[in-house]
């Protein structure tokens, strides 16, 4: 709000001082959707969009903050109904539905200039379908596993680099009246990402991408090992009880309190462990350690997204707006450990000096070798992601039901794939 | 040619509206409310049954495909779960009446402060269902709710109520009825003031008491009571959804759905595109309530045959 009033004030100012001094200046409205609702977030995007009013004060820019989990089934309404010219959202598969019904516009321009294709090139497959690009990226994070370093320490146990190593250590802190790892999968996703993690390390990105896509079938011989895999864990008594009551939230506390000693989760899940009182001695991360040799590392890297929606009424501002937002400078500030505290898209953008920021960029930047991807629920389509996340937290309860899930499953890749 | 003017005989002209006056007004009156049931609830009805014959995201083209949604759900897992869910709350949900009956009776008697007691019992009803949702989770919760605590005096193992794809369903129409019982007693304490003293008198001198005295004369005098009640329990147990969603949202895996929960699952969430097969959903949904509409409209009917 303060942003638009400034921006129209500004924009009244020029208008009555200077005229002409503007020559090649964007004019008229500019609105902007936004779902960054937390508070961080939101800030960071606030402060970003005045910015960018001050470099063009002709532009009227209205800003709006939907929330999260609300702006999820929004979005719908308003890139049919009343489209602002920007919008937030996700790579991937889950702007598919949009992209295809012609609802987002075609920026690959935007990619064609120099300043994007030479610095945005890690994202960009995130970024295209049908050979275009569908919106510019603006923050990315690493997902992988966060220990209590102190427990490890207490335990005389390290870092694991490999799947034995992960699976004794695991034993040893069950021994000390522990759980390994804390979870909690009410809203299902997170059980998505222990999914994505054991079968890109059984059978590889280019397997998953393949699952993802629909080319192989849930009942596959490949896709049984990495839930045999998981079920040695689950019968190891790993993972927190009764998960299924919890939201993500609710389960840091078992992290905190030391009944659990590490979480797999992306990198936002920082924040609220420091809030929360852990130290950095106390709070460290490992990339998801090797279970196959034989297959490359590949990681989960969620990227979100600015999109011009189809029906968007200043189409040029909306991309001179895109181009801002990626462009270095940019990118190192919303990116730092005071604003998102997360990785920048740009590769000339600088990362904060943070622990977990410099790990994170380390890993997927020379060590994720395999691919990024985005995460199970923007990977698979939407109703594919849905069913199946259900039977991901099915497994994790009840683990003899496997072969029932995995049906229901094929019977749903043959519906939404056809 | 010319026309002899002729003394005009006849009343002076009323204009139409004033001609048929007695006909006209009550629809006048009607006419808001007829506009707006037609546009929010007549009309979606047949839109509804419409899309339920395609298939459709919400977003591009839709794609007829005659009963194929309907034919899916015959054979999908997830409906059957969410369909005898909603029975069970259909049946467990009524027990919100005689436990309502129950404390307005208890309630129904003259000492010092039972103004205070009744609104207290009344209390759940004011609050939010998301906040009674939200509560009962707390109860429920397996290691630190009060519930598991309260068997651990017992000397029973602490049972995770919600996580338990059995249990979960019943443990939520039980929250669901804290507040609906609230709604039947106050329902009945309205009811028991219009008892008639006469008759409890006369049939106290005829020797009733206790059970005989509340099932033939008390009961009977309820009755338009007791028919509210049964009819506000089964809508709410048609509607239960923000309860499911605030305490399990929908499961574990799916176990706790009913139909418009699935419907909203399905076609409007987060991962639901399938529009066309939501309304397939809402449609069933519809049918079911229907059955119940057309009982609670025969028996105002009859009410309304007998009181001419």
């Amino acid at each position: 709000m303060r942003s638009t009033l400034k921006a129209s004030a500004l924009a009244l100012a020029a208008a009555f001082a200077a005229p002409a001094a503007f020559a090649e200046t964007l004019s008229g409205d500019l609105k902007i959707f936004l779902d960054t609702s937390n508070p961080a977030p939101r800030a960071t995007m606030e402060a970003m969009i005045e910015r960018f009013g001050e470099k063009h004060p002709d532009l009227n820019i209205e800003t709006t903050v939907i929330d999260r989990e609300a702006y999820k089934t929004q979005i719908r309404n308003f890139l049919t109904a009343d489209a602002p010219d920007v919008a937030t959202w996700y790579a991937a598969n889950r702007m598919r539905p949009y992209v295809e019904a012609g609802l987002f516009e075609d920026v690959s321009d935007l990619w064609m200039e120099p300043e994007i294709a030479e610095n945005l090139a890690s994202t960009k497959g995130a970024m295209t379908i049908d050979g275009k690009q569908w919106g510019v990226p603006y923050t990315y994070y690493q997902w992988g596993i966060y220990y209590r370093k102190d427990i490890y320490e207490e335990l005389g146990l390290s870092e694991p680099t490999n799947w034995d190593e992960m699976k004794s250590n695991c034993q040893a802190i069950v021994d000390s009246g522990r759980a390994c790892y804390t979870i909690g999968s009410k809203f299902l996703w997170t059980a998505g990402g222990w999914f994505d993690y054991l079968n890109l390390r059984t059978n590889g990105f280019d397997f998953h991408m393949d699952l993802a896509a629909g080319n192989v079938a849930w009942t596959d011989d490949r896709v049984r090992q990495t839930f045999a895999n998981w079920r040695e864990l689950i019968d190891m008594g790993a993972f927190v009880e009764n998960h299924q009551n919890y939201s993500w939230q609710e389960a840091l506390p078992f992290m905190v309190n030391g009944e659990a000693a590490a979480y797999l989760m992306g990198n936002f899940a920082v924040a609220p462990l420091r809030e929360a009182g852990l130290s950095d001695d106390q709070l460290d991360f490992y990339q998801f350690p090797a279970i196959n040799p034989d297959v490359e590392l590949a990681e989960d890297a969620p990227t979100d997204t600015f999109h011009i929606p189809a029906n968007a009424a200043n189409k040029d501002a909306a991309r001179e707006f895109l181009r801002f937002v990626v462009s270095a400078e940019e990118q190192t500030e919303i990116n730092n450990g005071a604003n998102l505290g997360q990785l920048p898209v740009n590769a000339s953008a600088s990362i904060d000096d943070d622990k977990f920021l410099n790990e994170g960029f380390a890993m997927l930047s020379s060590n994720s070798p395999g691919g990024v991807a985005q995460f199970f629920d923007r990977d698979f389509p939407a109703e594919m992601a849905a069913e199946a996340m259900q039977g991901l937290q099915e497994f994790m309860v009840f683990p003899d039901n496997l072969n029932d899930i995995l049906n229901r499953l094929e019977k749903v890749r043959a519906r939404v794939y056809k | 040619m010319t026309v002899t003017a002729l003394p005009d005989t006849t009343p002076p002209k009323r204009g139409w509206y004033k001609r048929n006056e007695i006909a006209v007004t009550p629809w006048l009156f009607l006419a808001p409310a007829i506009l707006f049931f037609a546009v929010y609830v007549i009309i979606p009805i047949f839109q509804s049954f419409s899309i339920s014959l395609y298939d459709w995201d919400g977003l591009g083209e839709a794609e007829f495909v005659g009963l194929g949604n309907y034919v899916e759900l015959m054979d999908d897992s997830a409906f059957e779960v969410s369909l005898w869910n909603n029975l069970k709350w259909l049946l467990f949900y009524l027990l919100a009446i005689p436990a309502g009956l129950f404390i307005a009776l208890f309630l129904n008697q003259t000492v010092t402060g039972i103004r205070i007691y009744k609104s207290l019992f009344f209390f759940p009803f004011v609050l939010s269902q998301v906040v009674v949702g939200l509560v009962f989770a707390w109860f429920y919760l397996p290691n630190e709710g009060l519930l598991s605590n309260m068997l651990g005096w017992f000397g029973f193992e602490p049972i995770n109520v919600l996580g338990d794809p059995t249990l979960a369903t019943y443990g939520i129409i039980a929250a669901g009825l804290w507040p609906q019982t609230a709604y039947c007693m106050i329902l009945y304490l309205t009811g028991l003031n219009a008892v008639d003293p006469e008759q409890v008198e006369a049939a106290r001198l005829d020797g009733a008491k206790g059970w005989k005295m509340l099932w033939y004369v008390i009961i009977p005098q309820l009755k338009p009571a007791t028919f509210i009640a049964f009819v506000v329990t089964i809508i709410g147990a048609l509607r239960s959804f923000d309860l499911i969603s605030i305490m399990t949202n929908g499961g574990p895996f799916g176990q706790t759905r009913v139909l418009s929960f699935y419907m909203f699952e399905k076609a409007l969430s987060e991962y639901g595109f399938r529009m066309g097969y939501g309304a397939a959903i809402a449609v069933v949904l519809f049918l079911i309530m229907l059955v119940f509409i057309a009982y609670f409209l025969w028996s105002m009917y009859q009410e309304d045959k007998g009181a001419r």
